[in-house]
């Protein structure tokens, strides 16, 4: 089992992961990679400058997470703002979830991350930690308590509350190992 | 080249855009996202040194947000998207 991230001797930050756990991380990369779909252009020009077709908040709760509304009193500006940006950042999303994915070594290993890829695995791990917990219903720090007792019954979903907690963890050793670095 | 219009009345602005009022860049509190990331993300994106990242991330947890950042609107609405990237929850308005 994974002791988590620690900072590597020439720089950067270094892991090592058992077959179970690389496989989990990397079933957690392709669900954003499903989740978080490629944009699809409409307008050819449009989509040469950068201009989105959508400009209204997804109404999953998880895509309405990932992609948040920039304004909150403006819903034309938070529509236009949607339009300029949102197909950038699904790119961006997507792009950090390739390179996780790619990353790691399907029977487990050492991985080796320098700052920009450590960046990548930051932010994937958490559009994953955003999903599984908007999809679990964690609202406040209280709720993840709250969940292990209601969720002793339910196999499939205490699993994702320890697949949730097990990625916090993760994280965590990450952020420490970049603030060592 | 255009000719020179004549006789050009002064367009009336109604608008309220103030230019000389600026623009800030709140982060608001999730459940979700880890105290020492948040830190982190504020050092990384602003260069803030980690004593005024935490401070400011204290804010966002425990008086649910934080103004992050200030500046005009095109500076704000990068440093919004930059945000969105770390998975912060981030908006822009004019101070008020």
């Amino acid at each position: 089992m994974t002791t988590g991230f620690h900072s590597a001797p020439r720089g950067g930050v270094r892991i090592e992961v058992d077959s179970g756990e690389a496989s989990l991380l990397r079933s957690m990369a392709a669900l954003v990679l499903q989740l978080v779909e490629a944009p699809e252009p409409q307008d050819e020009f449009a989509a040469l400058i950068g201009i989105g077709a959508n400009s209204t908040r997804p109404e999953d709760p998880v895509l309405a997470r990932l992609f948040p509304d920039a304004y909150t009193e403006d819903a034309l500006a938070a529509g236009d703002f949607r339009r300029y940006t949102e197909d950038g950042l699904r790119r961006h999303k997507r792009e950090n979830a390739q390179l996780v994915f790619d990353g790691i070594p399907a029977g487990g290993g050492e991985i080796t991350l320098d700052l920009a890829d450590a960046h990548s695995w930051l932010k994937l791990l958490t559009d994953v930690r955003l999903s599984l917990g908007t999809r679990l219903g964690i609202e406040d720090e209280a709720d993840l308590e709250a969940l292990r007792q209601r969720l002793r019954g339910d196999e499939s979903l205490a699993s994702a509350a320890h697949i949730y907690e097990w990625l916090t963890h993760l994280q965590e050793s990450l952020v420490q190992a970049l603030m060592r670095d | 080249m255009t000719a020179m219009p004549v006789e050009l009345e002064e367009p009336r602005i109604e608008e309220d855009v103030r230019p000389d009022v600026p623009w800030i860049t709140i982060v608001w509190n999730d459940p979700v996202n880890l105290m020492s990331y948040v830190t982190y993300v504020f050092q990384t994106v602003f260069g803030y040194s980690k004593a005024k990242a935490r401070k400011l991330m204290e804010d966002v947890h425990y008086q649910g947000r934080a103004v992050v950042s200030s500046g005009t609107r095109e500076e704000m609405e990068r440093d919004v998207n930059i945000l969105h990237e770390y998975g912060l929850w981030a908006t822009l308005q004019q101070d008020k």
